[in-house]
Formats: C-alpha cells, structure tokens, sequence
C-alpha cells in the first residue's frame, strides 16, 4: 500500500507549493526575465607559509629537503607541517633529507590542467617516497615515457638551474629515473600497503 | 538512556543537471525541500530545525550560505546549522540532523545537501592559487587515480573492471528519473573506449559535476509511527575521520572507512553484512571505489570485492547486493548533496519508494560517503522495521 | 537530559598571527585544553570544529587543521563552517544521544591575510546585495543609526560600554584592545563608519580555541567545578535587513527563551557583540540586569573579535569563571551573520 502512495506522484512534476505560476504587476507585463546575473568576486589574500614550511622553503634556495620527525612515533614527514597527526603535537625536529626515493604509485595525466600550459599531457605524477621518510607526496616524474614508470622506481629530484633557484617548491622541475633497481616490494598481504624491503 | 529511535518519513530530490539555470541557490533547495515535505505530509511550520550541508563555498561563492538561506528554508525564528566535512558532507550532514532527534533536541528535522556548481567554477574553487605548492595532479581524479592503480596491482583484477561499474551504473541510472546522466544507448565497448583522463580512469569511470539537492524529514519515534506513509527507521549512523598522509596508512582500505562500517554494523547489529544488507547506495565518483570499498565496507574479504562486481553481484538486475540501484555518483554528483542522495536513496530503497530502481524487498540499506583524501567517512543503516 | 560540562579551555588571539599556519598555532591550545584535564585525543568521543575557508581563502581549509588533533587512529569527528560554538551545540547534542561522556571542540580564524570587511559581503544574498560589495561595518552602522535616530540607544550609552570593555580587557591577556579610555574620550572620537566610533568596532583578531566537554560523573572527575551545561539554543533571523527590526533582536530573545536563560539571577555573561550597538541588543534581549550581571568581564568581542570562534570563546571565558568561582550562574552568548542574525545562548551553571 505504501508504495502505491509512492508510485502515485510524478517524480518530476513540480511540488504543489511550487507548481503555481508567478504572475507579473502588469506594469511588468512583457519585460524579459533576468535568468542570471553576473557577480565577479575578486578577493586579494596575503598567505603566509607558517613556521614549517618557510624552513622548508627557504632550504629549497639551497637545494635542500628538510622534513621533521615526530617525538612520539619516529616518522619523518616532508614536505613538514609543523604537526604530527600521529601524535596531536608540534614537530621541532627538523630532518634534512635526500633528493632521492621511489614511486609508490602513479597516475598518468592525458588531459590538459588549466593554469600549467608547460604540462603537455601525456604527463605522469607519483606518489613519491623519500629516503628516509614515512609517507609519500605528489610529485612530476620526468625524463621518461609516462608508459614506462613503475612502482617501485627509484627517482632523483631534477633541480632548477643554480640561477634561478628561489625559496619555492618549483625549484624541483621533477623527478627523474636513477637507473638504480627497483625498491623491492614484499608486502603483498595487506592491501594498499606497499613496504620497501628493509634491506 | 538510550537514544530516540529516529525515522525518515520524507524525500526530495531534484532534476540533477550539469547547470540548473531555471531556478536561483535559494530555489533549487526548496524545490527539494517541498518535496520531502509532500511525502512526510509536513509543512514548514512542523519543522523544528534545518540542518544543511554542502561543500565549499567556493563552490558558489557565497560564504556560510545558511545565513542568506535563512528565509527560503523557513528556518526565520528556528535553529539552522550548516555541516562541511568535504566530499562526506551529504552522509555527515544526515548524521548530525540525526542526531537531532535521537537526543532528543528536536522531534521533526528538515536536512538538506546541496551544490550549484554552475554558479561558479569547480575548478577555480579548488585551485585557487596557493603560492607554496605546484599544482600538478589535475583535481580529484589526479589524487585517486594512484590509489585505484595500487589496487589493481594488489589484487590484480581485470582491467575492465571498472568500466563494467560505469556501466551498470549508467544503466541503473536510466531508471532514476532524478539521474543527471541518462545514456540511453552506451554500450559496454563505448565505455571501454572513452579516453583515458587520469590513466588508469577513463572518461566514462568518472562522476559528472552537477547542479543539484536533495533534502530529507527526520523524526522521532512516534513520529514514524504516526507517519501514514513509508518509513526508514535509522538503525546506525557513524562519522571517522583520519589523517590523509602518515607513515604506514592504507589508503585503497583506510582505517577510517573500515572502523566507520565496524560502528555502523554493530549500532545495527548485522553480523553477516552481505547476507543481511539487502542494497547498498555507496559513494562511488571513480569506478573502481565499487570493488574497493565492497571489501573496505566487508562485503567482500580483501582482494575480493572485484569479484563480486565481475560476477554481477552488486547489479540490480540479478545480483544479492545491488550498489548504487540509483546510478550513483557516477551519474549524478552535486557534491555537497551527493552523500546524502546515498542516506536518501538507501531509506527509499527501506520504504519500498525507489520506483523503478527499486530492489524487491528490501529490508535493510547502507548509505555510504567519504571525502578528503579518503579520509572522511560517514555511513548510516536504515531498516524497514524499528531496531 | 544528560548533564554536560565544560572542563577545560584554552584560547589565543591577537591582532594578527602572521608567522604561523592555523594548524601550527592550534596544535598548542589543542594540547594545552586536553592536558588541563589529563586527557588525550583518543579518550575523547566526539570531536567537532568550526572554520571557514572563506577567511582562509582555501578550499576545504579544515582538511589542513584535523592532523592537529592527531586523527591516527581514526577519530569520530565532524565540522561546521560555523563559529565553534555551534560545534560545541553539535557535541553537546551528540552526547545526549548516549554512549559517550566527552567531547573536544575547537574553532579557529584567521582573517589577517585577506580583507575581512570585504570578505563578509560574501555573507549577503548572493543575487541582490552581494554585487553592491557592502562593507560589512557599513551594514552595521545602518542599524546604529536606525537605533539611534529611533531613541533605542545614546552615543554616551555606546561610548559606556566601549569604555567598559576596555576596562575590563585590561585584565585579560587575550584580548587585543586593552589601552583604556572614558566615555568622553570616545566620545571625542571621529565617526569611522558614521555613525560608529573606532572604539565601536570591534578589534579584529586572529586566533583561536579549544574546549573539552564531559559528562556526569566523568566531568567531577575531570574538574573540581565543571561549568554545567543548563540550557543552550540557538536561533536565526531572517537573513533581508528590510524584513526585520534591526533595533531589537528576535533571534537573540527566542534562543535566551529556549535556553531558559531568565529566571535566576546571572552572575556574568559573556556576549558575543561585534559592535557596541550589538551588545546594547543582547543585553535587551537576554533581559540582563547590569547592576546584578557583569557584562563580559573579560571584554568581549570589542575587545578582541576572532571570527569563527569569538563565539566559543565566550562560552569558555563564562566558564573559565565559573570554575573560578567568580560567579555561579553565567550567560555565554555566540552570534552569526550581519546585523545580529543569527544567535546561540548558553547557560552555565557551577554546582
């Protein structure tokens, strides 16, 4: 019985209260109706980095990677946060790293992305895992074919030249292959997580 | 004391489309609003508290949107909340309007999900431009898309799994008339066809941006029990939240996601979750996230849950756990509305209201979202009967 | 109903935290609320915050702050794009649904790195006052005069508590505007958005804080007098000025009702005013006596206004006192949107 009370309305009708027409003064009549009007926003924002990242941007003048390790669990983070969300709590010990790791995994961009014309798809990013660090981050792979990247690979970051290095994440153009083996991965067992062999 | 038991006695939706430029932010929300009503046999004046949610409002460029809401949603002289927990809002918003009513607060709630992303530009609300990054991963698809490769390479299942999901949502779409996607004619091949985006998504295993809100009535127990019409009696409702980035998290299972089903089981006491859940609407906006979470949810044991969409499973026509009988993410995606299109289409689907999409019998139902980098979960189980 | 309090609180703000991300300087009010009470994130049943990305200029801005309450593992957990205190209403619902005895709330803004006056036009209805780009002290200034021409309120009488508030905020480590003046001073003051005086307006502020609530008995464990949770409500206006009476405020008078605020007598209360002219409104509407009522004794939000968490703010200041023993009943009060639109009323209580 219930569902004949559903199957009764006509899903797509308006709803009674809205069904009515709206009807015009007649001072109106035959004025063309405004469907839409158009309200550019335009707010200007001052960002400020906070403490973690501009150390990690003004190391990156230098081509340096710094990351910081939680007191409470020993994970490295980069790029930092000024947090560990293991623990709740601030992060003050800064970790240098180096500009080499692996791909945890990929994704193989074949459609342009506005605002990055240099971009030519097809283009591929990675889930990047420093040495030394516990959790990956986005990063370009370059220098080869989006077709041949590989879990596993091992990467080095591709610096801008020295002369146009500046306190900014743009300073690393990409990551490159190293040639170097693949990092093993043993962990098959639990899905999603992928753990480079100890060795 | 235990909580109030808490029913949903109404459901509206609207047309989802790629721009509804008929009507203003303020109209798209009442026209799903006033149906809710309809079917709860309730005017505003019986409503007692509005909650919304949404996604950011970048989205529509209007910042905490409630308060210019505040006449059109009858919420003038009543309390109004506004919930955002990204991409699981529509799920958490249903949770906290829930919540409401079981403590008691309130005994007749409107809550409302929504999104009018034609107002705006998608795209520029979620990069605006942030000196410190670049921005090289191209929007949600370029976030998921390792995680879903991760997958495959884990459990190794066919490559056209996916695409057989995209498929058979679009298909049950054509049965919901509220559907933003209607594809009357795509086959199996075209989907196979369609451009790779984010390698290894295609075009066609990916969730349109719409224009959209859905909006449900929430009352309490006599309420339900006085309501002359169909009802969803809410067995459980959960929200987690973790971390998108520590050393060690499983992102194609999180943590969040699995101990946000434990919850939501166990407040409904379903020991046997594929035998005892009869549909299952879950938020899917790339394909893979089917086989995903049918084993992050426990329908399917790890590495299994490909299977269970491979051998036709989780179709409408046919399987033992439909997913997503109302096409889905994949066919509809307002964001802020597209949680709570899961909350709504698993209680009509309780009701016996889905329609043409409806599962034969249907007794219990999971609806399901999550949001963020796969780190916010919001989940509920709604039953025919009273727990 | 289930007895819920409020056992712990920490709150920073100043005029603008400039060298730190909102995560970065949450984490130790975070940090410092649990330690108050020897807890840790894992003991709390509930969590729920209040943003806006609008004042971060971010989308899903939230996403960036939630590492700070170290969400591993998984948390229960939801957000507001409101003012804490509506997180706090969230939590406070959630654990009279049963099954957990706390909660942790926090709510943070920083508004310094954009043009909040402007940031707030964003706030008005998106088709027909929006475009006009209202300043949002311009808005405020229509209802001071509309109570001022209307005999509602006196210059001398909004120079009073501009004075009061200094005063009071002399004491506060907090608060932002702390240099005192007299009535006369201010009233010496040119018009800075005619009608307002400076001292009208309120000092804006980056900052932030966080609460714990429990319940029952796990609250007398936590503290020696939890601030007790007796009423609390919240309530809307309508959003078009023209439509409403923006010398007096309905919303305000309808929360304090449902909240049972009247009845016995409020040691302090802790309003949630921008302007001068707004906390004149609430005291209006709260029915506050100010001969038996310290009206924000911490200075209120004249005297430092952190968007998205002024509100909480009040509600932890009331209680801090509350466990104090300064008073034994307190009035905290939160507001939204222009013109007083929206409010939320809280009672305190100690035992």
């Amino acid at each position: 019985m219930s569902v004949d009370r559903a199957e009764a309305r006509d899903p797509l009708a308006a709803p009674a209260a809205l069904a009515a027409p709206v009807t015009l003064p007649p001072a109106l009549a035959g004025a063309e109706p405004v469907e839409s009007v158009c309200t550019p926003i335009r707010m200007t924002y001052t960002y400020t980095p906070g403490r973690a990242l501009s150390r990690y941007l003004r190391a990156m003048a230098d081509k340096r990677i710094l990351g910081e390790r939680c007191p409470a669990t020993g994970q490295v983070f980069v790029p930092p946060r000024g947090v560990s969300p293991l623990a709740g709590t601030a992060i003050s010990e800064v970790v240098e790293l180096p500009d080499t790791g692996y791909v945890d995994s990929f994704n193989i961009t074949r459609v342009p992305i506005e605002r990055r014309p240099d971009l030519k798809p097809p283009y591929c990013s990675a889930w990047i895992v420093l040495d030394g660090a516990s959790a990956g981050f986005l990063g370009l792979v370059i220098n080869i074919a989006p077709e041949e990247v590989r879990i596993g690979m091992r990467l080095r970051a591709v610096w801008k030249p020295a002369e146009e290095l500046e306190t900014s994440a743009a300073n690393i153009l990409g990551w490159a292959p190293t040639g170097e083996p693949d990092e093993v991965i043993t962990d098959y067992e639990r899905i999603g997580r992928i753990e480079a062999d100890p060795t | 004391m235990a909580a109030e038991r808490t029913a949903v006695i109404g459901v509206g939706q609207t047309k989802y489309a790629a721009a509804r430029r008929d009507t203003s932010m303020a109209g798209l929300l009442r026209e799903a609003a006033y149906r809710a009503l309809e079917m709860a046999e309730k005017t505003w004046s019986d409503i007692d508290a509005v909650i919304i949610g949404k996604a950011p409002d970048f989205f529509e460029g209007v910042m905490m949107p409630e308060i210019y809401l505040a006449e059109a949603l009858g919420a003038v002289g009543k309390p109004i909340m506004r919930v955002h927990t990204a991409g699981s809002v529509g799920g958490s918003t249903g949770c906290v309007a829930a919540s409401m009513v079981q403590s008691r607060i309130h005994r007749c709630v409107l809550t409302i999900g929504w999104e009018k992303q034609s107002e705006s530009n998608a795209m520029w609300a979620l990069s605006l431009p942030q000196p410190f990054a670049t921005s090289i991963n191209a929007g949600a698809g370029g976030y998921f898309s390792p995680i879903i490769r991760r997958y495959m390479m884990m459990t190794g299942a066919p490559e056209l799994i996916g695409c057989m999901v995209a498929h058979k949502d679009r298909r049950q779409a054509l049965l919901n008339p509220y559907a933003h996607l209607h594809q009357h004619d795509l086959t199996f091949e075209q989907v196979v066809d369609s451009p790779m985006l984010w390698d290894p998504i295609r075009y066609s295993e990916t969730c349109p941006s719409s224009d959209g809100a859905c909006a449900m009535v929430l009352v309490d127990e006599a309420g339900g029990e006085q309501h002359p019409g169909p009802v969803a009696w809410v067995h459980g409702t959960a929200m987690r939240t973790e971390s998108n980035s520590y050393g060690g998290r499983n992102m194609v299972s999180p943590a969040a996601s699995e101990q946000c089903a434990d919850d939501v089981f166990a407040q409904a006491g379903i020991v046997d979750r594929r035998d005892e859940i009869d549909a299952v609407e879950m938020y899917v906006p790339f394909s893979w996230y089917e086989p995903m979470w049918l084993e992050s949810l426990g329908f399917a044991s790890m590495g299994e849950g490909w299977r269970m969409v491979e051998s036709g499973a989780t179709e409408l026509d046919g399987g033992d756990l439909p997913v997503n009988c109302s096409g889905g993410v994949l066919s509809s995606n307002p964001i802020g509305a597209s949680g709570m299109i899961r909350f709504a289409e698993a209680a009509l689907q309780v009701m016996g209201a889905a329609g043409d999409h409806q599962v034969d019998g249907a007794r219990r139902a999971v609806g399901h979202a999550y949001g963020g980098g796969a780190q916010y979960f919001a989940m509920w189980v709604v039953g025919s009967e009273k727990l | 109903m289930i007895d819920v309090a409020v056992v712990a609180f920490a709150q920073r703000q100043e005029a603008a935290i400039s060298g730190e991300s909102e995560v970065e300087f949450m984490v130790p009010l975070m940090e410092q609320a649990k330690a108050a009470v020897g807890l840790t994130q894992s003991d709390m049943g509930f969590t729920c915050s209040g943003s806006s990305d609008f004042l971060a200029g971010q989308a899903f801005s939230f996403v960036m702050t939630i590492d700070g309450t170290g969400p591993v593992p998984p948390i229960s957990e939801s957000h507001v794009e409101q003012d804490g205190a509506w997180a706090l209403y969230e939590a406070w619902v959630k654990i009279q649904c049963g099954g957990i005895d706390t909660a942790f709330v926090y709510g943070y803004g920083k508004s310094s790195p954009g043009s909040l006056r402007d940031v707030l036009a964003t706030q008005m209805d998106p088709y027909y006052v929006c475009p006009l780009w209202p300043d949002s002290y311009a808005v405020e200034a229509l209802a001071a005069r509309l109570m001022l021409e209307g005999g509602h309120v006196s210059e001398h009488r909004l120079a009073e508590i501009a004075a009061r508030s200094r005063a009071s905020a002399a004491s506060n480590p907090h608060a932002v505007r702390t240099e005192s003046k007299s009535v006369a001073e201010i009233l010496a003051e040119d018009y800075a958005v005619d009608p307002l005086r400076p001292s009208d307006l309120p000092a804006e502020a980056d900052g932030g804080c966080a609460v714990v609530l429990a319940a029952g008995d796990r609250a007398r464990e936590l503290c020696e007098r939890p601030a007790w949770i007796r009423g609390m409500d919240h309530r809307s206006d309508a959003h078009t000025l023209g439509v409403r009476d923006l010398t007096s405020s309905a919303s305000a008078r309808l929360a304090a009702h449902y909240a049972a605020a009247a009845g016995d007598k409020v040691d302090l209360a802790e309003l949630h005013g921008p302007f001068t002219t707004s906390e004149h409104l609430l005291i209006e509407a709260l029915g506050l006596d100010e001969d038996s009522t310290a009206i924000n004794p911490s200075g209120g939000a004249l005297a430092a206004h952190t968007m998205m968490a002024s509100g909480l703010i009040r509600i932890g200041e009331a209680a801090s006192r509350i466990w104090r023993g300064d008073g034994d009943r307190a009035v905290a009060h939160a507001t939204s949107g222009p013109c007083l639109q929206q409010n939320l009323v809280c009672v305190l209580e100690g035992d």
